[in-house]
């Protein structure tokens, strides 16, 4: 993997100080994650340029957008990015249509193209074109948002917990699009959450941030399995895998799906074959045997190699496993490892009672 | 009935105040911008600065513009050595006066609607590729509209009703420096009641007017509840 975009700030507020150095990926979706106080948003805005960090070093796709050693700044304006902020921040005084040509204008591109059609449908606002922001429900004005950032065709995308201020019902409402827009429209994407679900959604590369620094940085299943990471020992652990459909087993309201190394049944997904899907599965719902179970009741049992294993608090032991080409995650008690005589290298089968899809 | 006098006056006085509001829109808009803006520890003087006028009385502030613009004072003598000559008791040694006595009122209200649209605005609008002077007018300007209302309105009327420091800058001369409240106050002294009360009673319907059309339209302006 090529890593096109680099970043070295270093900031210091006193109280809080940001010291990162990331190579990330021009593709896909790399979440920025990490609690309130990590630096994840400070990061975000040295990209955007909103805020200036003392010292710093960033070039996207081959040109240097900061380089405070050769007393480089690009103003914001003048950074071809897309940026969603965490309230809508539309202009109050202009309608739906003016916030969305405001930029154009700026780049002296028309409004009446198909890729900003497409845009308008995909995030379902062609109805909302005359309104004024004060006439938008919060959902709406965050959809409005983003297309206002998208409609620049913007060499990549930030977004600055674009779902954190909308209650629950208003996320699931956006979070389908989000997931649409990073198939449908080939812009990078920068995005900083502290939601784990949101992780697991959207994510293809995932870097971890605490107190102003990167813990980890790597491909989403990568990361999520690193058992040296507090995060591994956490209730809610998980590993995602992405799938696609190979077979819909009608009868039994089933549909089989390939990954990379095996198949897994899960309950029906109403898609064509061939659809690519995202899978999480809890480390809680993994458990491991030495044998293939012959008389079991759950359906997914794989072949799997142990890859490491670190104890946690409380008897539990976090087992990382290989199964084909994916990591997965298995909480266990530290009783049934040591009775089970669990090793590094071991060959094992795992029994998955629980999947969840994720779009 | 006004007088042709009377009349002069009241024209001359109309423009003292727009010459005087527009340049106090102009000097006021980029000081109350900075001042809205700025972290500086410069803020709190010049802020002390501005606000002077507000309580200092008139007559002081006249007082020192005298002995500054007087051929011994500092823009005295920088005026003279322009070739423009000593600017007391000269219409523009009063436009000077009015911009300085009459800036807190321009300068405070849009300071405040400066301060109430935050940063955030201005964030989106540069990252939509918008530099800081495209911004300020397709942004600021439109959101502190009301702002700017209030600002003009509030210069105009009280450079209509400055007294003391015209008294002391301008003295009385008529068509040139004769403004209406120094023509109430000659009307007065020379005990012609009727045609003072011809003249305070335009003064006092105009402002009382401009006020209420002020307060009503914000109570119901298009944009007034952008201020919060």
């Amino acid at each position: 993997m090529t890593f096109p975009i680099s970043a070295r700030f270093q900031l210091d507020y006193g109280a809080f100080q940001l010291a990162v150095d990331l190579n990330l990926p021009n593709s896909g979706v790399t979440v920025l994650f990490g609690h309130s106080g990590s630096g994840k948003t400070s990061l975000l805005r040295c990209i955007a340029g909103l805020q200036r960090a003392q010292t710093g070093f960033l070039k996207i796709n081959g040109k240097v957008w900061q380089d405070t050693e050769r007393g480089i700044f690009l103003p914001t304006h003048q950074r071809p990015l897309g940026y969603v902020f965490q309230e809508a921040n539309l202009f109050p005084h202009l309608t739906v249509t003016g916030n969305l040509q405001y930029g154009l204008k700026r780049i002296g591109k028309s409004f009446a193209t198909e890729y900003i059609q497409h845009i308008l449908n995909l995030f379902g606002i062609t109805h909302l074109l005359d309104r004024m922001p004060d006439r938008l429900s919060g959902g709406e004005r965050q959809r409005v948002a983003i297309a206002r950032a998208l409609v620049l065709n913007p060499e990549i995308l930030l977004m600055d917990e674009p779902l954190a201020s909308l209650d629950f019902k208003r996320k699931q409402e956006i979070l389908p699009f989000l997931s649409r827009l990073h198939r449908e429209l080939n812009i990078p994407v920068l995005y900083v959450t502290h939601s784990q679900q949101e992780v697991a959604q959207l994510a293809d590369h995932l870097v971890i941030l605490a107190e102003g620094r990167v813990l980890t940085s790597g491909p989403l299943a990568e990361t999520l399995s690193r058992i040296d990471l507090p995060q591994a020992q956490d209730r809610e652990a998980s590993t995602v895998w992405p799938v696609s459909i190979a077979e819909q087993e009608a009868e039994y309201h089933l549909t089989r799906v390939a990954f990379d190394g095996g198949i897994l049944s899960l309950s029906v997904v109403d898609a064509e074959i061939g659809t690519p899907l995202r899978v999480q599965i809890y480390a809680r719902d993994v458990s491991i045997a030495l044998e293939a179970p012959t008389a079991t009741s759950i359906l997914n049992v794989l072949p799997a190699r142990i890859t490491g294993i670190t104890e946690g608090q409380g008897g539990q032991s976090v087992v990382r496993l290989q199964v084909g080409a994916l990591p997965l995650l298995a909480h266990i008690t530290r009783k049934s490892a040591l009775l089970l005589g669990l090793q590094i290298g071991m060959t094992v089968y795992v029994q998955i009672k629980g999947t969840s899809i994720l779009n | 009935m006004l007088s042709p006098a009377d009349i002069e006056t009241l024209l001359l006085t109309f423009k003292v105040a727009s010459i005087t509001t527009a340049l106090m829109l102009l000097f006021g808009t980029p000081l109350a911008w900075w001042l809205a803006r700025t972290r500086s520890a410069w803020k709190g003087l010049i802020n002390a600065v501005v606000a002077l006028p507000l309580v200092l009385p008139p007559t002081v502030l006249g007082f020192y513009l005298l002995v500054l613009m007087g051929p011994a004072g500092v823009v005295g003598e920088l005026t003279n050595w322009l070739g423009i000559g000593t600017l007391p008791f000269t219409f523009a040694g009063l436009v000077v006066a009015s911009v300085l006595y009459s800036m807190p009122f321009v300068v405070q209200p849009l300071q405040a609607a400066f301060t109430s649209i935050g940063t955030q605005p201005l964030e989106a609008a540069a990252t939509l590729r918008a530099g800081s002077l495209d911004t300020f007018f397709s942004v600021v300007v439109p959101l502190a509209k009301p702002g700017f209302l209030t600002a003009a309105i509030l210069g105009f009327t009280h450079t209509v009703g400055e007294f003391g420091v015209v008294l002391m800058i301008g003295g009385n001369i008529p068509g040139n420096t004769r403004v209406v409240s120094v023509q109430i106050y000659n009307h007065v002294e020379a005990l012609e009641y009727t045609e003072a009360h011809w003249l305070a009673g335009v003064l006092l319907v105009f402002s009382f007017t401009v006020l209420l059309v002020l307060y009503s339209a914000f109570k119901t302006h298009p944009v007034a509840h952008q201020l919060r």
